[in-house]
């Protein structure tokens, strides 16, 4: 799974859909997941830097994942084809 | 180098209040451009129309008659107006009096005034009250409606669309409705601002997007820009808004323009479903009032409008920024009562 090519993402971690118009603001942790989605990584790998960098308990870590990822889905911001 | 063209331009639509006309926008669009020196003639109904005392904006102002004292009336006014002015294009910029422009337009040519309008067939098509068949016949997607003169249809529009119903005046302004009572208000209250007949539609969720387009008027488009609403006023203006990609829009306008070979400016009104589908809710033919956007974000439709009338070819714009916003604004001016009094009386400025 991709966030969608187009979408603008500042340093901030200031999100711009350009397709609807939609733009959010995301919280360091958020940042964090969407500049590794913007590089290409995968969800395992997003993971494994999470688990790196803060202090959370793995299944936390896992169950918050997947729950925003199914925000971005939810949103339109990941391109299911890609 | 050259010296530029002094060219007069006549412009419509100076109510810059909280539901605007477009003259203000589509002004700054034509001074932005850079092909001519521009002397902007306005052209208002009202004497506290704040376009009329803007500076930098109009250079002189003319009241003209309302829409319902016919072309004939509007006629004299030009041929006065025509006298002192020597206009060389009229941009008019309300959907109830472009019907007398398209009517006089033979008539101001040869007084040496161009427009750039839809034929008066082209005006019909896309009226509210034949939307449904005009999208239906040309395969866009369009909310199911009824057009109607009396409350009593209503009940059977409701078993037909359920709620909400979405209740529209003939020129301007909608009503969601949830009972059949708010219907039935709405209704009489339509019908006592803009007339018979009132147009109900079936409600379509999704996200609201305007298209801003300018059709040659053989079939090609020199621009289409979408942008969605950001700020949304309780009139259900747009206050902020930004322009967006999407390339499914921009051929939407296009086939828009295919099919009808468009002359001038229009705004498509269409609701976006969740599964993709744009739902053409209106087609107003004219600039909307958000056109300095197009200017903004690179497509300055008023600038190619007056080329286009005084014969000009325009290459169609292929590019424009995406993430451009605009945000409107409420200022207090402050005149002389000597100046209102000036238009007030005498109908000019």
């Amino acid at each position: 799974m991709k966030l969608y090519a187009n979408i603008a993402v500042s340093e901030s971690g200031y999100l711009f859909n350009p397709m609807n118009g939609d733009s959010f603001s995301t919280n360091p942790v958020a940042t964090d997941i969407i500049q590794q989605l913007k590089e290409g990584k995968n969800i395992e790998e997003i993971k494994k830097f999470l688990f790196a960098k803060y202090d959370v308990e793995k299944p936390t870590l896992e169950r918050d994942i997947d729950e925003f990822m199914n925000e971005l889905k939810d949103y339109y911001l990941l391109d299911n084809n890609g | 180098m050259d010296k530029k063209r002094k060219i007069t331009v006549a412009v419509t639509g100076l109510n810059a209040v909280d539901s605007p006309g477009p003259g203000i926008a589509v002004i700054r669009g034509v001074r932005d451009g850079k092909d001519y020196e521009v002397h902007i003639i306005g052209l208002s109904y009202e004497s506290l129309e704040p376009g009329i005392y803007m500076e930098g904006m109009a250079d002189k102002t003319y009241q003209i008659p309302y829409p319902s004292a016919g072309s004939e009336a509007l006629l004299n006014r030009l041929e006065y107006i025509q006298e002192k002015e020597k206009i060389d294009v009229l941009i008019p910029n309300f959907d109830a009096e472009l019907y007398n422009f398209i009517k006089l337009s033979p008539k101001l040519r040869e007084m040496g005034i161009e427009t750039f309008l839809p034929t008066a067939e082209q005006f019909e098509a896309r009226d509210k009250v034949n939307l449904f068949a005009f999208c239906s016949k040309n395969n866009f997607y369009v909310p199911r409606d009824k057009t109607i003169y009396s409350t009593s249809e209503l009940p059977g529009l409701v078993k037909e669309f359920g709620y909400p119903l979405v209740v529209k005046g003939k020129y301007y302004e909608a009503s969601i409705c949830q009972t059949l009572e708010q219907a039935q208000k709405a209704f009489h209250k339509l019908e006592a601002k803009w007339g018979l007949p009132i147009i109900v539609q079936e409600f379509i969720t999704g996200t609201e997007i305007n298209i801003a387009a300018l059709g040659d008027g053989t079939g090609t488009t020199i621009s289409a820009v979408p942008m969605r609403k950001l700020f949304i006023t309780d009139k259900g203006k747009a206050w902020a808004g930004v322009t967006l990609e999407d390339q499914s829009l921009v051929d939407l306008a296009k086939k828009f323009i295919k099919v009808t070979k468009w002359k001038g400016g229009f705004e498509l009104e269409v609701m976006r479903t969740v599964d993709g589908k744009p739902y053409i809710m209106e087609i107003n033919p004219r600039f909307p009032a958000w056109i300095y956007l197009t200017v903004g974000a690179g497509q300055n439709q008023p600038e190619a409008l007056v080329k286009m009338a005084l014969g000009q070819k325009v290459k169609p714009y292929d590019k424009y920024e995406v993430g451009k916003v605009f945000i409107r604004y409420s200022w207090d001016m402050i005149i002389d009562i000597a100046q209102f009094q000036q238009v007030s009386a005498f109908g000019e400025n």
